[in-house]
């Protein structure tokens, strides 16, 4: 019976091994040395490293404060900036219509309100990364919990997890986060009449995190959904396993099942799912900011900072330009890294989505 | 599916009504006996539970009238959206009223569904055709030549296309070839080269998640015991590609197609404010901000509805593509 129980990590194969064959490796020890040999996913890990770094170290390493305005340099821009973008010459840089300014001031030249836009860009992974680890974490806690009791109970309890799925599913995922926004963003609760009430308590903290408040929660409300989904369809095909029925016999609890024998072994397609799921939490954020209903100002956020761009890309593309660099970067690293976990897990799905 | 719809309407009708605010704030205030006429002219002094089934019998049940519409006792001009005379007769069959816009008062939320849907659906059609005609032959291509160079090509290209949100893609598309190229008008709505490039920002990253499913399905085809019949016969391997592989590798294809096309037609808005077309994703955003309930209402049924047609749509390809499923 003990050998039973230990084949949690279906590595009962490779546990066997015989003298004169290669050491046993776990699954997961064999699942990271093939993402390691993965150089994509490495270059998707380093950015992501690289970008969380930049995240925190924003204070010390942007040049300027990402609110710094400076009325008399607005939409200026160094000389390589205007050499990459050749229709900004053509603007004219004699008559001051673009303005000039030194790339070691202005690295990337400045927005409409003169505000330094490689500090900007630092400021704004913050936010994207914020994003980006809130969504999985809120899937995480409420899809994995619901996901697990769904599968492994079954029955009544089943039924009702999954049809409030299906009914919330078939919602569109960005209108409930729109209609979430207009109403916690309410000038309403902004008073001091609604103070002590809890959407004035939410309404300040929202202020207080420069408005990223209730993109969390929005995100958090609609990300669970497809991990509860998931979470429950893997439970449902290991749960019939003879080692589950193994560790029932041998009087394991429920919760010993769960956390010993199911979990470890389902934990691999949730990750890759979560991973790869990343991105569009990502791209919610920027959307919502694009549009208006994101960040608050003078939060800096990418999405938020493509649209004042786009306005101006005619004559100052790289005020839009930039920020859609670095939101691309980020989710092309996210991706990579997602593609690279995939093929790590489960070989046999290499190149195959 | 009908109930989808109403789960929809419900749920959207009593969240809006949460949202503190009403659609006649204004900068200067309103008295308060003009404020209470209006909110009676609307229907807005009603409990909510009868706001939402008065707003729900406009909408669903069908009035036959004469030719034209007598004033209702709400003094509002009705509008309908499908209007079919009933033949041997003067009456006309009026179904689907979805209401006037309280802040446009002169325009109904049909006739603003007449004036801008037709625009954000051209563009979603138009966004679908390029995921399907740069998607799926890149995936078939990318399937029948395994590890060459044409599969790590395009799969790359493929990667690429799916971390290119079109809020990214619209910006670097409009400079490159609207400002610096000026091969095509760089905003604005009409012509067909003004089509071009909202088109591709917008079907950009879905040709790439087609031509992924398509390479993955085509794969998995590939290795059916019935491909291998079909060869072993003396099948023509072109016939084995067309006939046996394709048409059961479009399966999983056409499950996504659905809800894409949906979500294409739907999700116009970001590509709509930066190439500034003037479709109506831009009167859903901006009806939530005024209050304009009719209008929020109406544009987010009709997401519902799109949504829900697409995955029947969907339901019924299957059976076509794949007889052994059965309803």
């Amino acid at each position: 019976m003990a050998t039973l129980s230990k084949d949690k990590n279906n590595s009962n194969i490779a546990s066997l091994s015989h003298d004169g064959l290669p050491p046993s490796k776990s699954l997961w020890r064999d699942s990271f040395e093939r993402l390691m040999r993965n150089r994509l996913a490495i270059v998707g890990l380093v950015v992501i490293i690289l970008m969380i770094l930049m995240a925190i170290f924003a204070p010390i390493i942007s040049p300027h404060d990402y609110t710094d305005q400076s009325l008399l340099k607005t939409n200026a821009a160094p000389i390589w900036v205007i050499d990459l973008f050749p229709t900004m010459r053509a603007q004219g840089t004699e008559n001051g219509y673009v303005k000039v300014v030194e790339a070691n001031e202005y690295f990337l030249g400045t927005d409409p309100l003169g505000r330094d836009l490689l500090s900007r860009i630092i400021w704004g992974a913050r936010v994207s990364l914020a994003v980006a680890f809130v969504g999985p974490l809120f899937a995480t806690i409420i899809g994995l919990t619901l996901g697990l009791i769904s599968g492994y109970f079954g029955g009544f309890t089943d039924n009702v997890i999954m049809r409030i799925v299906d009914t919330l599913y078939a919602f569109p995922t960005l209108l409930i986060i729109i209609l979430m926004m207009a109403y916690f963003r309410s000038p309403a609760f902004a008073g001091a009449e609604a103070q002590g009430t809890i959407q004035g308590t939410l309404y300040l903290a929202d202020r207080s995190l420069g408005g990223m408040l209730f993109i969390f929660i929005g995100i958090g409300i609609t990300s669970w959904l497809g991990l509860a989904r998931l979470t429950r369809g893997q439970v449902l095909s290991i749960r019939e396993n003879e080692y589950i029925l193994a560790a029932r016999a041998q009087g394991a609890s429920n919760w010993q099942i769960i956390t010993k024998h199911i979990l470890p072994n389902i934990m691999g397609p949730l990750i890759v799912a979560e991973t790869l799921t990343i991105p569009s939490y990502i791209r919610y954020e920027a959307f919502l900011s694009f549009i208006g209903l994101g960040v608050s100002p003078p939060t800096a956020s990418w999405g938020q900072m493509i649209s004042e761009g786009a306005e101006y890309i005619g004559s100052f593309p790289h005020i839009a330009i930039f920020p859609a660099m670095a939101l691309f970067l980020i989710m092309f690293a996210f991706n990579f890294l997602g593609d690279g976990l995939r093929d790590a897990f489960d070989p046999r799905l290499r190149g195959v989505d | 599916m009908f109930f989808v719809l109403v789960a929809v309407s419900a749920l959207t009708f009593f969240f809006m009504k949460l949202i503190p605010g009403s659609p006649f704030d204004s900068e200067k205030s309103v008295e308060p006996a003009v404020r209470a006429q209006l909110e009676a002219k609307y229907n807005l002094d009603d409990p909510e539970w009868l706001q939402y089934l008065k707003y729900m019998d406009d909408l669903l049940i069908p009035r036959i009238t004469g030719e034209t519409i007598p004033p209702t006792s709400r003094g509002l001009v009705d509008d309908y959206l499908f209007n079919i005379p009933i033949i041997g007769t003067d009456r006309v069959l009026r179904w689907m009223n979805f209401g006037p816009s309280y802040v446009s008062p002169s325009r109904s939320v049909n006739q603003i569904f007449r004036d801008h849907l037709p625009i954000s659906a051209q563009l979603g059609v138009a966004a679908f055709i390029v995921a399907v005609v740069i998607g799926i032959p890149t995936g078939v291509a990318a399937a029948l030549r395994r590890n060459s160079w044409i599969d790590y090509a395009s799969m790359s290209l493929a990667l690429i296309g799916v971390s290119i949100p079109s809020i990214v893609s619209g910006p670097i598309l409009r400079y490159i070839f609207g400002v610096q190229l000026q091969w095509v008008p760089p905003t604005g709505w009409g012509t067909f080269e003004q089509l071009i490039l909202p088109a591709i920002a917008l079907g950009f990253g879905s040709s790439a998640i087609l031509a992924r499913l398509t390479r993955a399905s085509l794969l998995q085809v590939l290795n059916e015991d019935y491909i291998r019949t079909a060869r072993a016969k003396g099948v023509k391997e072109r016939r084995v590609i067309t006939l046996h592989a394709l048409k059961n590798s479009m399966i999983p294809v056409f499950t996504i197609m659905g809800p894409m096309l949906a979500a294409l037609v739907t999700g116009t808005f970001v590509v709509e404010i930066i190439f500034g077309i003037p479709g109506l994703g831009r009167y859903f955003v901006t009806s939530i901000g005024t209050r304009d309930y009719p209008v929020i209402m109406g544009t987010t049924l009709l997401w519902g509805f799109f949504l829900v047609i697409a995955n029947l749509l969907v339901d019924i390809l299957y059976g076509m593509l794949d007889p052994r499923i059965v309803y």
